[in-house]
């Protein structure tokens, strides 16, 4: 068993004193900037960012998607261009891909 | 007018079973104006909520969706909704045995970083639903003695999750989570991302070899100088004063503790 890592109370009060002036660097807003910042997020309005889905969601196009038997899956490698994937890559020069196994 | 007259709890369960399931005839309990099988009334119903928990989905994990095109995301997700119908009213709630899904789904193999993304994206929303609270500040953490420092233990912010992947995970949602352009990405760094949302706004950022070890141990409730300790075990270039640094900036906890024998 490798021996267990202890951090001393001298090491941590440096870390913290320095942590603290890292941060004290950044300057306290005054009561007026912390006001206008707090005045500008307001808006977040709680279950907005899912609205709707309650709502009749099955326009032209997806009428298909709740009562087709077909094998959406089976076909799913058809479906592969449009996306971001092939940007991004493994060292070993594999592409992201959606082609069929 | 009641839509059952008899035995609503039966009725209610013969009429959900066969939403997310085609293969099943439309169930008995319904009827048309004279009589007549229901048939393209209830499949009003089949594709609103099928349509409905793709759309969920697709607004949870926008950047799986966008990774994949809307083609894939859209057969990916039905084939989930399919095996995993919701069991709350609560939408946004849905969606989260996705990303374990998503890891498996034979399609998607190709794509290893993609479960990661998504459980990403996940703790984004969870993080935004989260409890509001009010973050530690600096000065309640150099009001403690310096002595009694590593004795210190920490109360994470209810929106606070630490996710660690072997992929480049905060680089793939940092891209994909917006509209621009989207260059080359190494998807093999491994990355730890810390989620926060010290006010209104979910933050997400990179941490550091040994940073989330840290994190979690102090999210755990182990002190600070035990979770030093640990960070320190798993990666001698831990920084101990910028990762306190990030975590008071990042908002991510709440409080500073000290226990029974504080007399600060």
């Amino acid at each position: 068993m490798p021996a267990k890592t202890v951090v001393s109370s001298f090491v941590l009060a440096g870390a913290v004193s320095t942590a603290l002036a890292t941060l004290a660097a950044a300057g306290p807003l005054t009561k007026a900037e912390v006001d206008a910042a707090t005045a500008a997020k307001k808006e977040k309005c709680f279950g907005v960012a899912l609205k709707g889905q309650n709502d009749c969601a099955a326009g032209p196009g997806t009428t298909c998607q709740g009562t087709s038997t077909a094998d959406f899956q089976g076909n799913a490698w058809k479906f592969v261009q449009g996306g971001t994937c092939a940007s991004i890559e493994l060292p070993n020069g594999k592409h992201g891909s959606l082609k069929p196994i | 007018m009641p839509l059952f007259k008899q035995r609503p709890q039966s009725a209610y369960a013969a009429f959900a079973a066969g939403l997310i399931d085609p293969s099943r005839v439309t169930p008995s309990v319904i009827a048309g104006p004279k009589g007549k099988a229901a048939t393209r009334r209830y499949n009003v119903y089949r594709n609103n909520v099928t349509v409905s928990l793709i759309e969920a989905l697709a607004a949870i994990y926008p950047a799986v969706q966008r990774i994949t095109g809307d083609d894939f995301f859209r057969a990916m997700a039905r084939s989930h909704i399919r095996i995993t119908p919701p069991t709350s009213p609560l939408l946004f709630d849905y969606g989260r045995d996705f990303p374990a899904f998503i890891q498996q789904y034979e399609y998607a193999q190709s794509m290893p970083w993609l479960a990661d993304t998504a459980r990403l994206e996940r703790a984004w929303l969870d993080a935004y639903h989260a409890a509001d609270a009010e973050p530690l500040s600096s000065d309640a953490l150099a009001a403690v003695r310096p002595d009694r420092l590593s004795d210190v233990v920490f109360k994470a912010h209810p929106a606070t999750r630490v996710i660690c992947s072997r992929f480049s995970i905060v680089t793939i949602f940092a891209a994909n989570r917006g509209t621009g352009p989207i260059g080359r990405i190494d998807a093999s760094t491994p990355d730890d991302a810390l989620i926060t949302r010290p006010d209104l706004d979910v933050g997400v950022r990179h941490l550091p070899p040994g940073g989330a070890v840290f994190l979690k141990s102090l999210i755990a409730g182990r002190t600070l100088g035990e979770a030093a300790a640990c960070a320190l075990e798993v990666s001698r270039s831990f920084d101990i004063a910028s990762s306190i640094a990030e975590m008071i900036e990042a908002g991510a906890f709440t409080a500073a503790i000290l226990g029974d024998n504080d007399d600060h």
